[in-house]
């Protein structure tokens, strides 16, 4: 079970960003587990979600998989608003940071979608 | 909004992107997940604007902002989908990895200087006196949190590889670069140097409590740098694992900024590109035999130019024409094509349809042979194919069709090599010994269009073209196919 090794790099890559949230113990909520703690159970579990998932991905789509993984990980955008919206003295840095980085993911999420619907309106099926 | 029904809504959209991808299990429902993805980005910015509209953040400048900056980037972004060639996917790709990890460079850079927007101060732990006299001037000492600052400079580390990587990716693959791979002195050892001084960078500006801002902006220079020198020694055909990687890297600097922001849209997000491409990886580096260590590694194709030249020279070659092709496949009753990277390059798609569609008419039954590493990018030939209008059931993998050459009467073999030739499963000494191969040489009869006899990107000469069974089409893929249509 060579594939075996994916999961291991997924719990690598858990384990490498579980260290600092373990290490800290922040002040938790009413059952004491720190926010880290429990955003880090979301990814765990998502990267077994995207495991099985991108598994049964047929490899005919798999570039199409690639532009809507692009379009979806600029979801980065939500960040970039927050930096957009900075405002306060001494802050302007900040805010031209945000405001470039929402432009630049504005141009993925409309490339990343539109390209992959474009590809994906092609794949046809015989005589349809 | 409320924080948990924020949190609410962006588990949503985190759901919504799982669907999309669960919707390319079937070309039919894949258009559908698609959907579902869009509605998951809007209702995540949504979201977002919501929340910050909740909060008196958005002022009227600041809309001003962001309208400009959402309409400009979405606009270029759907000019770019719209006119992009799908010969020029692999360039596309690349590109916009480039944007999602320079974009979360600067969310990362945004954060660490305005980290009160973030929400991710708590209480200095500097020193008893600092805290003594906050208490007494009623301003107690603020810092980010140790977590947060990990958190987001990882996030900006990985965003700046995946930046300069992509940017080198996409140079080779649109040929602003050459695709053969550089090889600088020393690079492993100057990888593992810049790594481990990001690495001790990162601790720097932990224990500075995010004050050391030069560590931050240092570790970030270092792994743009970084990106370059791990991606220029990998060759153009290795291409498809480094789209992949790249597409993996993207993935996890969006999951580390989601820690930092502590959203769980973001997170999901990242988890699901970072396995994404991690498996896509994994999937190309299994169809070249490869480790993925030795593809990172580098250097593949840049010493073996020589060993099958000479020797080969002179040995018989059938060389045929386009007429001598038309006859053989319009009296064939079974034909698989075998296309590969040369048939991008020329964009022979379309008349390789028009030639199939011209044999079926004269009742030869045709499909198609991908195999997982043909072209640049996974999936690259099914979507030329699917943009020729190929139906996609007869389109076939690997594994699905290579037990279906010992029946065919002729493998039409147009711009692939290295992925048909033999050497693969019997000699051990061969560079691509063991990658798993397309059995064309079982075919009645072997059509090979080719510009030259030259080896593939390899440097290993193929054994087909001197096979008895084998006839070769030594021409311009696109240009060999238009007379063979003409030929019928």
């Amino acid at each position: 079970m060579m594939r075996l090794r994916i999961i291991l790099l997924c719990l690598m890559a858990m384990m490498a960003s579980a260290l600092p949230a373990l290490a800290a113990g922040q002040a938790g909520g009413p059952s004491g587990i720190s926010t880290t703690m429990f955003l880090f159970a979301i990814f765990a579990l998502s990267c077994f979600v995207g495991y099985y998932v991108v598994w049964s991905v047929t490899p005919a789509l798999h570039t199409p998989l690639m532009a809507v993984t692009n379009a979806i990980s600029s979801v980065i955008i939500v960040g970039a608003l927050i930096a957009a919206a900075t405002s306060g003295e001494g802050n302007f840095s900040s805010k031209l940071m945000g405001a470039v980085a929402v432009a630049l993911a504005a141009v993925n999420i409309f490339g990343g979608f539109l390209v992959t619907q474009r590809m994906l309106a092609m794949y046809k099926k015989k005589d349809s | 909004m409320s924080a948990n029904l924020a949190a609410f809504l962006y588990l949503m959209s985190g759901v919504l992107f799982i669907m999309a991808l669960r919707g390319l299990s079937s070309p039919a429902t894949s258009r559908a997940g698609n959907r579902y993805g869009m509605i998951g980005m809007l209702i995540a910015v949504g979201t977002t604007l919501g929340v910050l509209l909740g909060d008196d953040k958005l002022d009227g400048t600041s809309f001003i902002i962001l309208a400009i900056a959402i309409a400009g980037g979405g606009g270029v972004g759907a000019y770019i989908a719209r006119k992009i060639a799908m010969t020029d996917m692999p360039q596309l790709v690349a590109a916009f990895h480039s944007l999602v990890g320079l974009a979360a460079v600067l969310v990362a850079a945004s954060a660490l200087h305005a980290p009160e927007n973030f929400g991710i101060l708590t209480l200095s732990e500097q020193s008893f006196d600092a805290v003594m006299n906050g208490l007494m001037s009623g301003e107690m000492p603020v810092a980010i949190s140790s977590i947060s600052l990990i958190e987001l400079s990882l996030g900006a580390a990985i965003g700046a590889i995946t930046f300069t990587g992509s940017v080198i990716a996409f140079a080779k693959l649109n040929g602003n670069m050459s695709g053969a791979p550089i090889l600088l002195p020393q690079r492993h050892l100057l990888n593992i140097v810049l790594g481990l001084a990001i690495v001790g960078l990162i601790i720097f500006l932990m224990m500075s409590e995010g004050n050391a801002k030069w560590a931050f902006w240092l570790l970030t220079g270092l792994a743009l740098i970084l990106g370059v020198t791990l991606i220029i020694p990998i060759g153009g055909a290795d291409m498809p694992v480094v789209v992949s990687m790249l597409n993996s890297y993207s993935g996890w600097a969006a999951a580390a900024l989601g820690f930092t922001l502590g959203n769980i849209a973001l997170i999901i997000t990242g988890a699901l590109v970072g396995s994404s491409g991690a498996i896509l990886s994994y999937i190309m580096c299994k169809g070249m035999n490869r480790s993925f260590i030795s593809v990172i590694l580098g250097g593949f194709g840049a010493d073996e130019a020589g060993p099958a030249g000479g020797s080969n020279q002179d040995r018989p070659v059938k060389i045929g024409s386009a007429e001598d092709a038309a006859f053989i496949m319009k009296n064939a009753s079974k034909v698989i094509i075998v296309p590969g990277y040369g048939m991008a390059v020329a964009q022979a798609q379309h008349i390789l349809k028009e030639m199939a569609d011209r044999l079926k008419e004269e009742g030869v039954e045709v499909s198609y042979a991908i195999h997982p590493v043909a072209g640049r990018m996974p999936g690259h030939m099914n979507v030329l194919l699917a943009e020729a209008q190929v139906p996609y059931d007869e389109v076939f993998e690997l594994e699905d069709i290579n037990s279906e050459f010992s029946t065919a009467d002729v493998a039409f073999v147009i711009g692939a090599n290295d992925v048909t030739n033999p050497a693969a499963k019997t000699d051990t000494t061969s560079p691509i010994y063991g990658m798993p191969i397309l059995d064309v040489e079982n075919a009645r009869t072997v059509l090979f269009v080719k510009r030259s006899l030259g080896s593939g990107y390899a440097g290993i000469g193929n054994e087909l073209f001197y096979q008895d069974s084998t006839m070769m089409l030594l021409s311009d893929a696109k240009k060999m196919v238009e007379n063979i249509v003409k030929s019928f």
